[in-house]
């Protein structure tokens, strides 16, 4: 009989270092710490954690952060694929592992000197040894070689087609940037953000400027995985996870799949899209709150209409009404984002979105039942809805 | 001291012959053997009919630009800063990326005409890039 993942699991602990430009330690001192403060906000003991879960980008093998922060022996260890396409497909690891028994309770993890150290803004260079070198001999010889550069395509053929404008681009940076104006972890905090402030801030990738983009941050985040039963028992309030699914659709690249029929949507977005909602069964209209991916600005708007918040065209005018402020319809990125609070790949939206679950957001909405998170966009993606047990 | 160049494609089996046949001056496209679809960018098996033998057409040059973005920062030696990537729809039916030059920042349009023609970087290194179609006199 098949197993479906359906509250099988839930979101246990989170843990985090500070978010900074220049950590001064290793990724793997920062994953540590982060996974340390995991299992104390689980209040889990650390020899019973025996599975991990990390993105392939990841330099911290899952052996030395078990070996450094005393774990348990390990049943089940993987990597995820595709930068930040991988950020729930961690948790959809850490849940199949759970409800098949390879593994009780998971730590799933990104540690990077995402500032200090590689940058992903610099861009790639030199020679990539893998099957999408078929890609990369087109994309970098012609001078295309950062994500924003790769984003823009489709970004601004969608601006163009529905009318969207920097001053929408705009509503979501200066949202996400006021919800991170009481996040003392974010980047943003203190830093309020007028449109004067992004008209001026400089040309990236016409028609994105600096603050479309997300920041570049050295830090780590860890979540903690388990049984719902297991979770109950735990420290704090269990996220359970009601539907989590990875989704890549046909004509896909890493990040340049410009061969489709249609640029104008996010065809592995739907795809995730009409998983989770099958999977819990929930609609568009139980949403209370969102942790949309946002590593540029025109993705957010994007997959409004990918997850049905809006139709086709149609996000630039719901964004307009205030609907991703705390007042809104869909409180989105209420931490600030990868754009305004740091970006950990997207683990750190994932933790937000379980203290959106257990009431503990610095910018916490009332009555939130159901909370949409979503992995990268433009990438191998995937989704997952975490709910209130 | 030398300019720098831009960065050289990385060349395997399934894509240097595409960068060959630029270097003899001509911007070509895939095409499955078996079933005769055309694909770019190139790939060891047709996705249409999984045959394994290809051979490819040389492209007319001719396209109109489904897409495009302005690259100003970060700036990368060896290109010319601001740099006009396209996404061009040839009128074969595929479609690649590439670079627009002898064109204005104003003059960059969705779906304007453009046309082929294969720049010598001053390393000898030989590419295929795009620019406005003349218009066609009578």
């Amino acid at each position: 009989m098949p197993v479906s993942l359906k509250n099988e699991a839930a979101i246990a602990g989170i843990g985090q270092t500070a978010y900074t430009k220049h950590s001064g330690v290793s990724e793997l001192a920062l994953t540590c710490e982060a996974v340390s403060n995991c299992i104390d906000d689980a209040g889990i003991d650390p020899a019973e954690i025996d599975g991990l879960v990390t993105y392939t980008l990841d330099s911290s093998d899952e052996v030395e952060v078990a070996r450094s922060v005393g774990l348990g022996d390990l049943t089940m260890y993987a990597k995820i694929n595709y930068g930040g396409g991988a950020a729930v497909g961690l948790i959809q690891q850490a849940a199949m592992a759970v409800a098949t028994g390879a593994a009780k309770n998971v730590v799933v993890y990104r540690g990077m000197n995402g500032r200090s150290g590689q940058r992903m803004g610099r861009g790639v260079s030199g020679d990539i040894i893998s099957s999408d070198l078929i890609h990369w001999s087109w994309y970098m010889a012609y001078g295309m070689l950062t994500p924003v550069s790769w984003v823009t395509l489709i970004a601004n053929k969608y601006m163009h087609e529905y009318g969207a404008t920097s001053e929408d681009l705009a509503v979501v940076a200066m949202t996400q940037r006021q919800h991170a104006l009481n996040n003392p972890a974010a980047a943003g905090y203190g830093k309020p953000m007028t449109l004067d402030d992004y008209m001026n801030s400089r040309l990236i990738s016409e028609p994105l400027r600096l603050f479309d983009c997300c920041q570049e941050t050295d830090g780590a985040c860890a979540l903690l995985i388990t049984s719902t039963e297991r979770a109950r028992e735990l420290k704090q309030k269990p996220a359970v996870i009601r539907a989590v699914t990875q989704a890549s659709t046909q004509g896909q690249e890493q990040m340049t799949s410009f061969y489709r029929d249609d640029l104008l949507s996010l065809p592995e977005m739907e795809l995730a899209a009409r998983r989770v909602y099958e999977m819990s069964g929930l609609g568009p209209d139980d949403i209370d709150a969102a942790c949309l991916y946002d590593a540029f600005t025109p993705e957010v708007i994007m997959q409004l209409e990918s997850f049905g918040f809006c139709g086709r065209g149609e996000a630039k005018d719901f964004i307009k009404d205030g609907n991703l402020t705390l007042g809104g319809r869909l409180p989105n990125n209420t931490h600030g984002g990868l754009l305004s609070e740091a970006y950990i790949h997207g683990v750190n939206n994932i933790a937000e979105g379980v203290r959106l679950i257990r009431g503990q957001s610095c910018n916490q909405p009332q009555g939130v039942e159901h909370v949409l998170i979503s992995s990268g966009v433009g990438v191998p993606t995937g989704a997952m809805i975490l709910g209130s047990s | 001291m030398t300019k720098p160049s831009r960065i050289k494609p990385p060349l395997g089996h399934d894509n240097g012959w595409w960068w060959q046949q630029a270097a003899a001056g001509k911007l070509v496209i895939q095409r499955c053997s078996a079933c005769q679809a055309l694909r770019h960018p190139p790939r060891p098996m047709c996705g249409e009919c999984r045959s394994m033998a290809w051979d490819f057409i040389e492209s007319s040059g001719r396209g109109t630009v489904n897409s495009y973005t302005v690259l100003h920062h970060p700036q990368f030696p060896g290109y010319d800063y601001p740099l006009t990537i396209i996404l061009v729809d040839l009128e074969e039916g595929t479609r690649l990326t590439s670079q627009l030059v002898d064109c204005d920042r104003e003059d960059v349009s969705f779906g304007m005409a453009v046309e082929m023609f294969i720049q010598e970087d001053e390393d000898g290194f030989k590419i295929p890039v795009f620019r406005p179609a003349v218009k066609e006199l009578n």
